[in-house]
């Protein structure tokens, strides 16, 4: 049997917690070769970081305990090691990049002081260790590399932060770079320009990749083999595209079933009569910046509107100015007639009840301390006239089970669910008033693909049921395309572009439309590979 | 086993869930015991015990303790006038008490109602609070206790308000900077998407997170207020003799501390323990009150059941 670079074998972690041993992996085996991308795919808690944590000696212990296994590297045991030897490996011959940069970076030091910092523990001296800095700068596509050197993280973006730690990492050249998640929390044109950058590095250095993903996408566009998990066991693997084709595991046919954008658009209606809301070049400055530049748009009533655009292009706060969160600094905001913006908070407060809104973390929108009941029934305490206190406690039972949960569940506390559940229990809450449109911002961007479809599923039903509107924000293209009637594209404020769901994605007529269609990943890795070469000859994206 | 505690522990109700989650914690449970002692020390010590707390019995000065000649009451030694420590320790609960309690209550809430109103409005007037408690900060608050008490009459009520001016600050800044950053949390919008008015924001939203905070506060404040008060009598400004408070017992005790060390020892026990027991009821209580973590407590409790 031929050596591996890496391989786990049998690898099995427990973590010893107050409520008991939860097996976070148990006889996990794979391995990744030199110039292979190996991707593992895994919702949350599904323990597909606990193998990297492992091969980095990251994992704290106690609580954690290694039960069984080894992790070969070059043929030697990781875990029969020294810490010593292992830090000689770590960052050296091994290096992770992790999903949040900013997070990773520290904020007191300049970032080329960091770079260098990373070379001279491992023994490179000063002058060299500048120069490799520079030049890896200068790799990763980090614009004036002179000047970079000397500046804080915070002077950069996102992606280019990321580029930051992908330069940190393969400073000393390592054999195998750990990406856990390394493009989460980027926008989609930077995922592509981050993956595509990282693509370009394996090629010229014949380093090992490992990912650690949630996203088929990603998987799609970078990955030769992919090992999928479920609850602490690999169910399936093998060759990406061929796992995508055949699935053999129910839970991998479920996953590649619950990702976005696969299902037809809706039919275009014609809707007649008055729109429910008119947003009229609705402005926002904050000082000299301008977050919103004068957008307009309608929402008929029982229409799904949604807004897609990156972070920055003023999609947030745009939903605060119109539920008059933030005060906007300009332009109209008509519900049926009247214009919001104009409203005494006595007027207001009684359309209060109409425009409801879903927020994108449920950890952060519900609060800790209150019980679930307590959450939907203060809507009946602050709105005393739409519900008489007898029959708090019936309709919350009611709420619960239409958004798919158990009346019973009504005593516990937010912290008892999982992150569907919890957004349940938000949209449970927005329904409490009965209103007529509800604004999700984010609503399912920060749960997993198959809870995402699934709430997303309860959002088009209840739709159905009770005639309501969203305006639906999102980040993600894909995500839309099942659920929308009208698609609305933003850039730096402004609304790019405005159609039918339809037309958006099949016939999108601004550049930026296609720069962002061409970005989001599919999950087929037939089509994204089409995808791919039709990026790079259109010349879409620039590097 | 566990089977059958919780359906005993669900028909004790509410009274009932808050002894097991008290006796989940052993400390908490007898802090919570001995303060309970202090409280009643407080309220009856000095209908029973005033007398033989200021008898004087120049035979007996400063007797040591642990010898029962003179009786039970003498058990713990007596001070320089020959009267008796423990029925002095008992009856100094009801003056220590209402000082430090009073003081420590209302600087907490015309503190922390300050800081909810300069941390929560963005209008002009929390700047102009925050100043207010830079003043307060500023001004030596020794030197503030001597001009209003040289001014107003030397009186609990009056040094329950000096000393709770002068630890106004402490509260209305912690408050202020938690509200600062709970204001933004996304709970907060989204009750006020509902259309919550800000009273209720304030005190059913943001208010219960600082509150921890705010007790863990004022239970550290406990301590220092007893002291402050002691050293207000040492000054002449305080309570004064024949009254005694735990705090005047210490300085009254520190010319003999080479001879008879127990004058200052006592009294000096009790400060610390109650507030010992005060910070380790505190504790418990941030645990008991966050739904997060009271599983801690309810683990425990499983365990020794």
């Amino acid at each position: 049997m031929a050596e591996h670079l890496l391989e786990v074998r049998n690898l099995s972690v427990d973590f010893h917690t107050a409520a008991g041993t939860v097996s976070a992996v148990r006889n996990v085996s794979w391995h990744l070769d030199r110039g292979e991308t190996l991707a593992i795919l895994g919702e949350s808690g599904s323990g597909k970081s606990v193998s990297a944590s492992t091969i980095m000696n990251l994992i704290d212990m106690p609580p954690g305990e290694i039960t069984s296994g080894e992790v070969l590297f070059e043929g030697r045991d990781l875990l029969k090691m020294t810490d010593e030897q292992r830090r000689e490996l770590n960052g050296c011959r091994i290096a992770m990049i992790f999903q949040d940069p900013l997070s990773h970076l520290n904020p007191v030091y300049t970032v080329g002081w960091q770079i260098c910092e990373m070379m001279t523990v491992h023994d490179v001296s000063g002058d060299k260790a500048k120069a490799r800095t520079l030049e890896l700068l200068r790799r990763v596509g980090i614009p004036n590399p002179e000047a970079a050197m000397g500046k804080y993280p915070h002077e950069f973006s996102g992606g280019q932060r990321q580029r930051l730690m992908i330069a940190m990492a393969l400073a000393l050249k390592p054999d195998i770079l750990i990406a856990d998640e390394p493009t989460t929390a980027l926008d989609v044109t930077v995922q592509a320009q981050v993956l595509a950058l990282l693509e370009e590095l394996q090629r010229e250095t014949g380093m090992g990749l490992l990912l650690i993903t949630h996203d088929l996408g990603v998987v799609a566009e970078i990955a030769d083999r992919v090992v999928v998990m479920n609850r602490g066991e690999i169910v399936e693997s093998g060759d990406a595209a061929e796992v995508y084709r055949n699935p053999r595991h129910p839970y991998t046919k479920r996953l590649i079933d619950a990702a976005p954008g696969k299902g037809e658009p809706r039919e275009e209606e014609d809707r007649l009569g008055d729109p429910l809301l008119r947003v009229d070049r609705l402005q926002q400055h904050y000082g000299a910046f301008q977050a919103l530049k004068g957008a307009s748009f309608t929402v008929m009533p029982g229409e799904t509107v949604a807004i897609v655009g990156e972070s920055g292009s003023g999609k947030s706060t745009m939903a605060r100015a119109i539920l008059r969160l933030d005060e906007p600094s300009g332009g109209k905001v008509v519900w049926k007639g009247r214009d919001l913006l104009q409203m005494t908070p006595k007027e207001l407060f009684a359309i209060r009840r109409d425009i409801q809104m879903v927020f994108q973390d449920p950890t952060q929108s519900l609060n800790p301390r209150m019980t679930v009941y307590q959450l939907i029934s203060e809507a009946w305490v602050v709105h005393p006239d739409i519900l008489p206190k007898a029959r708090w406690k019936e309709r919350v039972a009611e709420l619960l089970v239409q958004v798919g949960l158990q009346p019973d569940m009504a005593r516990r506390y937010p912290h008892q669910f999982s992150g569907g559940q919890r957004q349940r229990i938000a949209i449970a809450r927005a329904l409490a008033l009965e209103p007529k449109l509800i604004i999700c911002d984010e609503a399912v961007s920060a749960l997993d693909v198959s809870i995402q479809a699934q709430v997303i599923e309860l959002l088009d039903g209840l739709r159905r049921d009770l005639g309501l509107s969203y305006l639906f924000i999102a980040h993600d293209l894909p995500v839309v395309r099942d659920f929308a009637d009208r698609v609305i594209v933003m850039k730096s404020g402004e609304i790019v572009e405005e159609g039918h769901v339809a037309q958006i994605f099949d016939a999108p007529r601004m550049p930026y439309t296609k720069a962002l269609l061409a970005a989001s990943l599919d999950p087929d890795p037939v089509v994204q590979e089409a995808r791919r070469e039709a990026r790079k000859s259109e010349g879409l994206i620039p590097a | 086993m566990s089977q059958t505690n919780t359906t005993v522990f669900k028909e004790r109700g509410r009274f009932g869930t808050f002894i097991r989650l008290l006796w989940a914690d052993k400390f908490a449970f007898f802090a919570a015991l001995f303060l309970l002692v202090v409280v009643l020390c407080a309220i009856f010590g000095p209908i029973w015990l005033s007398d033989e707390a200021t008898r004087q019995n120049l035979r007996g000065r400063n007797a040591p303790p642990f010898e029962l000649s003179r009786g039970f009451l003498y058990i713990l030694g007596a001070d320089q006038l020959g009267r008796p420590l423990l029925p002095r320790i008992i009856v100094a609960a009801q003056n220590t008490m209402a000082v430090a309690a009073g003081a420590v209550v209302c600087s907490m809430i015309i503190g922390s109602s300050l800081g909810l109103v300069a941390g929560y409005s963005r209008s002009r007037w929390g700047g102009a609070i925050m100043r207010l408690g830079d003043v307060i900060m500023s001004f030596p608050s020794l030197l503030l206790a001597v001009i209003v008490l040289y001014m107003l009459e030397p009186s609990v009520a009056n040094i329950v308000l000096v000393l709770a001016i002068t630890r106004i600050p402490i509260y209305l800044r912690t408050t202020r900077a938690e509200v600062l950053e709970v204001r933004e949390r996304m709970f907060i919008s989204a009750a006020r998407v509902m259309g919550t008015s800000d009273l209720r924001i304030v005190f059913r939203h943001i208010l219960p997170v600082v509150m921890p905070t705010l007790i863990t506060i004022a239970t550290l404040d406990f301590a220092f207020v007893m002291l402050a008060e002691s050293s207000l009598s040492f000054l002449g400004i305080g309570i004064q003799p024949p009254e005694i408070t735990w705090g005047l017992m210490v300085s009254q005790g520190r010319p003999y501390l080479t001879n008879a060390w127990w004058l200052s020892f006592w009294p000096g026990l009790a400060i610390i323990l109650t507030t010992l027991s005060l910070n380790l009821l505190s504790a418990w209580m941030r645990i008991a009150l966050d739904p997060v973590q009271r599983w801690r407590l309810e683990m425990g409790g499983r365990k020794n059941g």
